[in-house]
């Protein structure tokens, strides 16, 4: 028999073969979503992997506070849609606690994020924590396992990662350690947006081109600050993350297959187009990793 | 039109990710001294695949360092540690994607004390691509590469033969390094050995064909890659489903990814261990009811007759059955910093079941550099390869390694640690 399966098809398989797995190995799995493209074609992966069944996971989202509402709104009405449950945890609760302490209030939350993230793992004692994180992103990512595995406090510990032969994938963890689980960890963002296509996923607004009040530094784009001028362009955002350090790129990508012919021809990388806080040093994605970051 | 040319022409016609040839997965093997760092930087870059950030941080880095030229390595080099030493350490995993082909590298570090991270670069690899030095010869370094990728089971070999432009691009120097190494690999009976003179650093034969090495007229390493063929032999085997998830609605349905071979609907299985015989009732995925899958596919089954089948437990070709086995012999590889312990209590993780295991014997080690056996002494660690009887609490349901990966592999986890600790092949 010839195939005639394309690349998405491959990567499709792969990923529910993996989400299959986790529902089979572990006791107490999650899966975060974000209300971000990777997360939701996560979602549409689940469906294939279990419909008609429920989902034999809740899904959860940490909050910074510092989210796009357009994207928080894209998140409750996805998750309503699919009738499945979502648990909101947010670092304004870990700073009520007093385990998250930040110089000032408008600083990124992205690190923040970790404490909240561990503290909600502890709180349900999941054992399996399914992400969207793709090895593509960046480089300490691309040495990242499929099933990666976090000690008692939530640490991935790159140097002694557990060897991932074939696809025998081992979940098993003593209690209170957890694995991170990342069934798209194959894709690239071309494979994303082409997948988004191919599926007809909705996707939140601010991806798609939009006119926005922006202030140019150092290249890159941001919303003015009160009493700025800003200018106003036609912009996108390539990743949706803490407002205070994603930023949007300059764009007249209205729909799906204008973005997929961009990121074809786009000279930067996702990341590095928008992202701030992976641009402090050359191993600041595999420090915070360790501390626990997705 | 250049090849360069082209693959842009692709990429915009990639639209859908239609009109592929799917995706291939290889293996790099060699060191930074073979030019493997070049040749991978070489692919990614006339792909257009590295992008402006990321060169502009590896020409801040290799400036940091103080060498002048660009030091491509350090685009692959991931982790902390392994920039500071300057070696690649683990297992990277780097894409591309041609008009015809998505590709998926597993660049893994060539030194011997790493050969477990080769190991595992290859279980997953179609295809492997092993570095030659023209300039050196054919050294026991690239031996223990073919090797491995033979033992791992990759069926088609691309030999490169690199820096090429370092002996005037001579084609005696090729042809030389060709038949010793056709000659030291006649014995392996590997189906696909292909080999391409090439520069990586000057650019000639990996994408473009470059204007120095006129006398060969085989494919580029680009053309080799993207004409590879995978898909046959795995769908010509016999069908294989590992029941990985039961859902149990009004219809149950045994969730799972096709193994290896092809199932229609109304063909006669047999699900194991019960030795049950039916039928296959439906095929699909989320509503979908699908006339046939075949190997890769991850799909839902329903079956004719009410049966009971758990996850751990295999569908299959009712006439080409795997082999029932409670002991069985193996070749392992060591993966842990802890040595083997012969009576230790280990959980064995064959396709999706997990049983107790013990070893029964270890006969020998096999030695990488030319696979003779060589008698065991002192205790197996990491990155040894051994030959291994083991015992079973339950039965496994298996084939030979060579002849189908996915019932032939399975992975050793201590019971103690959760620690997965050796990859084995099923004889």
């Amino acid at each position: 028999m010839k195939s005639d399966r394309s690349h998405l098809d491959w990567l499709e398989s792969e990923a529910i073969y993996i989400l299959r797995e986790v529902a089979g190995e572990a006791a107490n799995p999650v899966l975060f979503f974000s209300g971000g493209k990777d997360s939701i074609v996560l979602l549409r992966l689940a469906e294939k992997a279990f419909r008609p069944g429920r989902f034999p996971f809740p899904l959860m989202h940490i909050d910074t506070g510092h989210n796009f509402d357009e994207v928080i709104g894209f998140r409750d009405a996805r998750a309503a849609e699919l009738g499945e449950r979502l648990i909101v945890r947010t670092v304004e609760d870990s700073i009520a606690r007093g385990t998250v302490r930040l110089r000032s209030a408008d600083e990124s939350r992205n690190a923040a994020q970790s404490v909240t993230l561990l503290e909600a793992i502890a709180e349900f004692g999941f054992d399996a924590a399914i992400g969207g994180a793709r090895r593509d992103e960046e480089k300490a990512r691309a040495k990242e396992r499929v099933f990666s595995f976090r000690d008692e406090f939530g640490q991935w510990d790159p140097k002694n990662q557990r060897p991932e032969l074939w696809d025998l994938y081992n979940a098993r963890v003593h209690k209170g350690e957890h694995v991170r689980v990342f069934p798209i960890s194959n894709w690239t963002e071309l494979d994303i947006w082409q997948y988004i296509g191919r599926e007809k996923l909705e996707v939140p607004s601010i991806y798609y081109a939009h006119r926005r009040q922006v202030m140019r530094r150092n290249g890159y784009l941001f919303a003015p600050k009160p009493g700025e001028q800003g200018e106003e362009l036609s912009v996108r955002f390539r990743t949706v993350g803490d407002i205070s350090c994603t930023c949007p790129v300059e764009s007249d990508a209205g729909d799906v297959q204008a973005i997929i012919a961009e990121t074809v021809s786009s000279t930067l990388t996702e990341r590095g187009a928008t992202r701030m806080d992976d641009q402090t040093s050359d191993a600041s994605m595999e420090r915070r990793k360790k501390e626990g970051y997705f | 039109m250049s090849l360069l040319g082209e693959i842009e022409r692709n990429h915009a016609d990639l639209g859908d990710g239609r009109n592929t040839r799917g995706v291939l997965r290889f293996i790099t093997c060699g060191s930074v001294d073979d030019g493997k760092s070049t040749l991978i930087g070489r692919l990614l870059h006339d792909s257009r695949t590295i992008l402006q950030d990321q060169l502009a941080a590896v020409t801040r880095a290799s400036s940091k360092r103080g060498s002048g030229e660009l030091d491509l390595s350090l685009l692959t080099d991931g982790l902390e540690a392994e920039r500071e030493q300057g070696i690649t350490i683990d297992v990277a995993y780097r894409y591309f994607a041609t008009g015809r082909r998505k590709f998926i590298i597993a660049d893994t570090p060539g030194h011997e004390q790493y050969t477990r991270n080769m190991v595992t670069g290859a279980s997953t690899a179609d295809a492997a691509v092993v570095l030659l030095d023209a300039t050196k010869g054919l050294l026991p370094q690239s031996r223990r590469h073919l090797l491995i990728a033979h033992l791992l089971g990759i069926r088609n070999v691309i030999v490169a033969v690199n820096k090429l432009d370092l002996a005037g691009y001579g084609r005696e120097v090729y042809a030389a390094l060709r038949a010793s190494f056709e000659n030291f690999a006649a014995p392996l009976e590997i189906p696909n050995l292909l080999f391409i003179p090439m520069s990586a650093l000057r650019g000639d034969m990996v994408v473009e064909r470059g204007a120095n090495l006129g006398w060969y007229q085989g494919p580029t390493l680009l053309e080799a890659l993207e004409a590879i063929d995978v898909e046959s032999t795995d769908s010509s085997l016999p069908f294989r489903f590992p029941v990985q998830y039961v859902a149990r609605g009004q219809v149950r349905s045994y969730m799972g990814r096709v193994a290896a071979g092809t199932v229609q609907t109304g063909a006669e299985v047999i699900v194991l261990p019960s030795g049950r015989r039916t039928r296959v009732k439906g095929i699909s995925v989320l509503g979908d009811s699908l006339g046939s899958a075949l190997a890769g596919d991850s799909v839902a089954l329903q079956l004719e007759d009410e049966v009971d089948v758990s996850r751990g437990d295999m569908i299959v070709d009712a006439h080409r059955l795997p082999r029932p086995v409670k002991a069985f012999t193996a070749k392992l590889c060591w993966l842990a910093s802890e040595p083997l312990a012969p009576r230790g209590r280990y959980l064995l993780r064959h396709t999706t079941r997990t049983v107790k295991a013990r070893f029964a014997a270890i006969n020998y080690r096999i030695d990488v550099q030319t696979l003779e056996q060589r008698p065991l002494e002192g205790e197996v660690r990491m990155n040894d390869i051994v030959h291994a009887a083991l015992a079973v609490q339950q039965p496994v349901f298996v084939d030979p390694y060579a002849m189908d990966r996915a019932t032939g592999a399975f992975i050793l986890i201590d019971e103690a640690t959760n620690q997965t600790v050796a990859a084995g092949m099923i004889e």
